[in-house]
């Protein structure tokens, strides 16, 4: 009879414990998030914003490699010790480009072009790889299992494996060994009213901005000069748009 | 259900050939735990793959052992749902087949994950239903499950196994189509890359899995039996020996249709003469691997005339098939990687990452034993299952399987 007693209190203190454990599960990530001066999901992010960058590639300093270095530093990807020159991260890089008739010559910085139907959101078997309501794509690396599958999806090779350990890294920009990642357009920068690294670095040569606001500095920019999609044939309605290729 | 006449029992070898047997797949399987827990440490680096060849060995190995379980399960398929009563002895071993080359294709793939601890966030459900990966999720269990019943059905003695057996069959292949057009789609899937875009590989793998199936099914038969002094007959052989050059045929007709088809299309000659072109690895691979080898010298072994009957020739076929499937699937898969992704069409492109270039890739040791661990698993799975279970005929001699034929 004592021994059922005790098992009883055993049990109560058990699911208290998991009662207890669950709340604050539940809790602590809108306090954490609000702590850190981040908007929590589905309060102020929603679907009213769509965040894009237009980019100038006439205007752009050195060639865009100013704006990679700038991402570079913000993000601390490209540092990996162990990886080959193939295997390091890139979440943005410059391509040149020559077309093979005419002969013009052009460099642009390519990285995650944030698809309104992004096909690394859609192959992805865990939702890991997603589009946030106001069109950041970007990877939730807890559930990230690492198959790749979003890689060869990308139609940008916009996306690297992080292939060894890490150390050291910036509090906020959290990457991890065996998960995919890539230009997450600066989340924890927008979030708080900044601009991306790349845009700051850019000597404004990146417009950023909502594409949703007809009002806003980007959509006058795209609607008095146009921008271009790279692979505007896959008719993914990409974030980021350019001038000048 | 099987022939009245004919008689399972279990493998009774107990010498050193049997354990022996088993320990040379343990040690792949250890060679494989080894690489797993290496790469799992250190992080993929370690490997050949890199963020321009995602996919590597592993995945060849993987996808190789997952679309020939599906084929393998079709020896039974034919018999039950087709009615053919000479396959139906055959039934048990090809389910058991089924399975256990889906669990070591399974095995590779979650040991080759970045992070194979997450796995566990799909059981909690986080699942994207718009990912044919996550569908293939469902159909590998799936799978597993209906063919886990339909060899009870063929095995029990039950009257409800008896009823069972044949709706049972019809759904395990019904499910085994669906299964390997989901693999086949998890190319097919791919816009952006000029080489898999291509609604064609679903049925290709299907047809793909047929031959591999076969051949692998064919490959375990003639051992199995060789090894326990057990008789198969010729009528057996033949069957299976003139089904296999069908299905090798089948596969090289979609072959040479999405071959055909992707050459009306501009965007994809690049990749077309890279693949068909000749001059590097992946072309020498298409021409002598698939082509020569896989394809052209089986289907010789099986219709020369002077080697009828000859069953050194049918295993050779066998072997040579699956090593002509392997090398099909290296060349779409690592091939169609290799060739660089078009940003811009009609422009020389170059970058620091590649881009432009033709990736090169060496898989590692690592990826290798990873590989191997899959073929010992399966293997390891069926020499014991026949042991402890009566999956095999003790006969498959002609008097036995057909005994009208002349």
């Amino acid at each position: 009879m004592n021994n059922t007693n005790n098992i009883d209190a055993y049990r109560r203190k058990f699911l208290m414990g998991v009662a207890g454990t669950a709340t604050a599960i539940t809790i602590a990530p809108g306090l954490l998030l609000r702590q850190a001066g981040a908007k929590a999901p589905g309060d102020e992010i929603s679907n009213k914003n769509r965040w894009g960058m237009l980019i100038d590639i006439d205007r752009l300093p050195n060639g865009g490699q100013t704006v990679v270095d700038a991402c570079q530093q913000e993000h601390g990807w490209g540092h990996e010790e162990e990886s080959n020159d193939k295997q390091k991260a890139q979440w943005v890089r410059t391509v040149h480009v020559k077309e093979k008739l005419t002969g013009h010559e052009f460099d642009l910085p390519v990285m995650c072009q944030h698809c309104e139907t992004a096909p690394c959101a859609d192959v992805c078997p865990t939702g890991a790889s997603f589009r946030r309501k106001d069109g950041v794509v970007l990877v939730n690396k807890h559930i990230c299992i690492g198959c790749r599958y979003c890689m060869m999806a990308c139609p940008y090779k916009a996306r690297s494996l992080v292939h060894e350990a890490l150390f050291d890294q910036k509090p906020h920009s959290p990457r991890g060994k065996g998960t995919v990642e890539s230009c997450t357009m600066c989340v924890h920068r927008i979030d708080k009213g900044q601009l991306p690294a790349c845009v700051e670095a850019s000597n404004g040569a990146i417009i950023f901005g909502d594409l949703n606001d007809e009002n806003s500095e980007i959509s006058q920019a795209l609607k008095a000069k146009g921008g271009k999609q790279i692979r505007a044939d896959l008719g993914l309605n990409t974030g980021v748009r350019y001038q000048g290729i | 259900m099987s022939n009245k006449q004919v008689i399972y029992s279990e493998v009774e070898n107990n010498g050193i050939g049997y354990y022996g047997l088993l320990g040379f797949f343990g040690l792949f399987l250890l060679g494989g735990i080894v690489a797993f827990f290496t790469m799992e440490h250190h992080g993929h680096y370690i490997s050949g793959m890199n963020n321009q060849i995602v996919w590597g060995l592993p995945h060849i190995f993987a996808i190789f052992l997952i679309v020939a379980a599906s084929g393998a399960l079709n020896v039974g398929s034919i018999g039950t749902v087709f009615g053919k009563k000479i396959y139906q002895p055959l039934g048990r071993l090809s389910g058991l087949i089924a399975i256990a080359l889906l669990v070591g294709g399974l095995a590779i793939l979650v040991l080759d994950l970045g992070r194979s601890d997450h796995v566990i966030e799909m059981a909690k459900g986080h699942l994207n239903f718009k990912s044919i990966f996550a569908w293939n999720m469902i159909l590998y269990s799936g799978f597993l499950a209906l063919v886990g019943l339909y060899l009870w059905a063929m095995m029990s003695r039950s009257k409800i196994a008896k009823k069972l057996y044949k709706p049972i069959g019809v759904s395990a292949f019904t499910w085994r189509l669906i299964l390997t057009t989901g693999t086949g789609s998890i190319f097919g899937f791919l816009v952006a890359r000029q080489a898999f875009d291509a609604a064609i590989l679903a049925p290709e793998f299907i047809v793909l899995s047929f031959s591999l199936g076969l051949a692998i099914f064919i490959i375990v038969l003639m051992a199995a039996y060789k090894w326990t002094q057990r008789e198969v007959g010729d009528t057996v052989l033949n069957r299976l020996r003139y089904l296999l050059a069908v299905f090798i045929l089948g596969v090289l007709l979609l072959e040479v249709t999405r071959h055909l088809t992707n050459l009306y299309a501009t965007e994809h000659h690049g990749v077309e003469g890279f693949i068909l072109g000749g001059g590097n690895f992946y072309s020498n691979l298409f021409w002598i691997g698939y082509i020569l080898v896989g394809t052209l010298l089986p289907v010789g072994l099986i219709f020369c005339r002077f080697l009828k009957n000859n069953r050194t020739a049918l295993m050779a076929a066998a072997v040579l098939t699956a090593l002509g499937g392997f090398a099909l699937l290296y060349v779409i898969v690592i091939g169609g990687q290799a060739y660089p992704l078009v940003l811009f069409p009609n422009s020389e492109v170059s970058s620091s990452y590649f881009d432009g270039v033709v990736n090169s890739y060496s898989p590692s040791m690592w990826e290798l034993l990873l590989g191997l661990f899959g073929v010992a698993l399966f293997l390891a799975m069926v020499t014991v299952a026949v042991k402890v279970l009566r999956f095999m005929p003790a006969s498959l001699a002609d008097s036995v399987v057909d005994p009208h034929a002349k």
